[in-house]
């Protein structure tokens, strides 16, 4: 008698879910490693090479070579510049990022005043931006050649092409000194100011958790001109992006199925269309959304808004290199962090993709 | 026989930059509940008028016809909402390749479940009922597992199944099968033809069958007319179409290999420049006099 061994059909074992749960997410913690380690890396061989004698910014002009000695080796300087690299390492792990020389703060502590000044900006800014631009460039797309499709084309190519700080000027002198519509620079008046304890750093949120409407209300009319403003640039890129995604996807076959079922043209477009165009769009808007985290350095000047891009461009400019490294890292992290949360939703809302 | 639809002097055309360009030429056919299939070579204007008569002629193409008359209802005089009514409803139609005619973002279950639950007041599970009765009927072995699948995880016959499910769910009167099988593997071909010629029969559905394969459509349905440059040059039962007469039509069939007959050179087809100007044949049986 022939002996077979047969391989059984659908024996071969699956993984478990939780395994692989574990591994996607050791995956993405690696890349974010590697990827804040570079970017550390560079930081910091920048700050080492700028012309800038951090010693001498810290003891001054006229100290003697015995204390420039010993500041010297108190910063580590005397160290390899591995050394000094990893130690920069740990620091920074642990958050430290040494003293601000313009604020004699740590720089980390001003990271944590500043940086959710810019978080709320920028997130109302692209809630604006995206609530307006998304349908703006459907019925662009839609109504391709039409009146609207012209107008909308105009409007983003103001938004693309006017500076920044003349369109914030004239908004400021309209809306604020003339109409008196909305609350001037800064994030709140005066006699607002840390009446809601700070529990986000974030006002709008902060005064809310307060459950104090009043300090709420006064936050929202600062917001609104300065978040209107970056809104319109945002607007601007993802209004035209939506547009050509759109046009791509209505051009489509399963468009023609959509409307051969008899479904009406708004299904087809805001159910059909638009759920193929959201994957696209998720790049588009997680883009523009960490380009606004990065601070608006002529945004935040204008409106006086005490966020990150003007605390960076001010350290800059006084040489102040412990809080210019802080901040790249803070932009940085951002910036990995919203990748990550962009591929998440990519897996999402694509079946493909996963 | 009853007559389902009637087409008379159809032209659809586009403005192009060099003018306008006559996709349909004046065609006149009728249809009953049988299955009728148009031929011709690409370009011949098939398939946009079997887009013509689900009106679905997008600007700047223009439409044009004395009558699309549906068991009495003339479709050109609806509105845009009372169109969509009849789309789906009465009359349906199936794309050439699936992979692009199913939403790539939407599970199959929902895909048809929207289509059954348009035109039928029906519950969510009522039509999920409903949509896996009809992934049965052609034959998905797994309806449960494909009602949850997105179309990307299917193949081409079993998307293109899908497809017919979605489409005779509603019950439409009339089906337009535009290529159906052009995009398949000529394995699964034959497999989805019978599957949707058992459908079609069942429901006692009127059928177009738009096609450039010949012997498809001389096995397949009742009645073909031919197509040349947006005109209806010749029309013929389809078992006598080997036995056409429009030198087309001939120059067509002799333009296929045959493995009976085998020949070292096929025949190229002439064009006549008459064939072009020469006026439509009229297609309308005329029910009345038969009776």
């Amino acid at each position: 008698m022939a002996t077979t061994t047969t391989i059984e059909p659908g024996k071969r074992r699956r993984k478990p879910p939780l395994f692989s749960w574990i591994k996607g997410i050791s995956q993405v913690l690696f890349t974010v490693l590697v990827t804040m380690v570079g970017l550390l890396f560079v930081t910091f061989i920048i700050g080492r090479v700028m012309p800038i004698d951090p010693v001498l910014s810290i003891v001054g002009e006229s100290a003697t070579n015995d204390v420039y000695e010993a500041a010297y080796r108190e910063l580590g300087l005397d160290k390899p510049l591995f050394m000094q690299f990893l130690i920069f390492l740990g620091d920074v792990f642990r958050g430290d990022f040494g003293e601000s020389l313009l604020t004699a703060r740590p720089v980390s502590e001003d990271l944590i005043r500043v940086f959710p000044a810019t978080l709320e900006l920028a997130t109302v800014g692209t809630i604006i931006g995206v609530l307006l631009g998304v349908p703006l460039g459907v019925i662009a797309a839609v109504k391709q050649g039409s009146w609207i499709d012209h107008l909308a084309r105009v409007v983003a190519l103001i938004g693309y092409s006017m500076p920044v700080f003349w369109i914030g000027l004239i908004g400021l002198l309209v809306f604020y000194g003339m109409l008196g519509w909305v609350g001037g620079p800064g994030r709140l008046d005066i006699f607002y100011v840390d009446v809601v304890p700070s529990v986000t750093g974030m006002i709008l949120v902060d005064s809310l958790l307060a459950g104090d409407m009043v300090v709420f209300k006064n936050a929202v009319s600062h917001i609104i001109l300065p978040a209107g403003l970056l809104a319109y640039y945002s607007l601007a890129y993802i209004s035209r992006m939506t547009r050509s995604f759109m046009l791509e996807q209505l051009d489509q076959e399963y468009i023609t199925t959509a409307r051969v079922k008899g479904l009406s043209e708004n299904a087809v477009i805001w159910r059909h269309a638009l759920g193929n165009v959201k994957v696209p769009l998720i790049t588009v808007i997680a883009l523009s959304y960490a380009g606004l985290l990065e601070g608006s350095v002529l945004t935040e000047t204008i409106f006086a808004w005490p966020g990150i891009g003007l605390y960076i461009t001010t350290a800059l400019l006084s040489a102040d290199m412990n809080a210019v490294l802080g901040g790249t890292v803070v932009v940085g992290l951002v910036f990995v962090c919203l990748n990550i949360f962009s591929d998440l939703l990519y897996k999402i809302f694509d079946p493909r993709a996963k | 026989m009853s007559t389902l639809l009637e087409v008379r002097n159809l032209s659809v055309k586009f403005p192009t930059r060099s003018g306008m360009f006559e996709a349909v030429r004046d065609i006149s056919f009728s249809l009953g509940k049988e299955r009728l299939g148009i031929v011709g070579e690409s370009g011949s204007g098939k398939s946009i008028t079997g887009r013509s008569i689900l009106r679905l002629i997008r600007p700047p193409g223009i439409l044009k016809a004395d009558r699309i008359d549906l068991q009495g209802t003339d479709l050109l005089t609806l509105s845009e909402k009372q169109m969509r009514d009849i789309r789906g409803h009465k009359i349906s139609m199936i794309m050439q390749d699936p992979k692009f005619s199913l939403n790539p973002v939407m599970r199959i279950g929902e895909q048809i479940c929207e289509a059954y639950r348009l035109h039928n007041k029906a519950s969510k599970s009522q039509a999920r009922q409903k949509t896996l009765d009809m992934l049965d009927a052609v034959m998905i072995r797994d309806p449960l597992r494909v009602f949850k699948a997105y179309p990307h995880e299917m193949s081409g016959g079993m998307a293109q199944r899908v497809m017919i499910a979605m489409m005779l769910i509603p019950d439409p009167q009339i089906l337009i099968a535009d290529e159906p099988t052009s995009a398949l593997d000529v394995t699964v071909q034959k497999e989805v033809l019978e599957i949707m010629d058992k459908l079609v029969r069942e429901r006692g559905m009127g059928l177009i069958f738009i096609s450039h394969d010949l012997n498809v459509v001389s096995a397949f349905c009742d009645r073909v007319l031919i197509m040349y440059a947006g005109r209806i040059v010749e029309t013929c039962p389809a078992d006598k179409l080997h036995e056409a007469k429009h030198p087309y039509t001939q120059g067509l069939l002799n333009s296929l290999p045959q493995l009976e007959k085998p020949v070292d050179r096929l025949e190229v087809l002439q064009r006549d420049e008459a064939w072009r100007s020469a006026p439509s044949i009229d297609s309308i049986v005329n029910t009345q006099a038969k009776q």
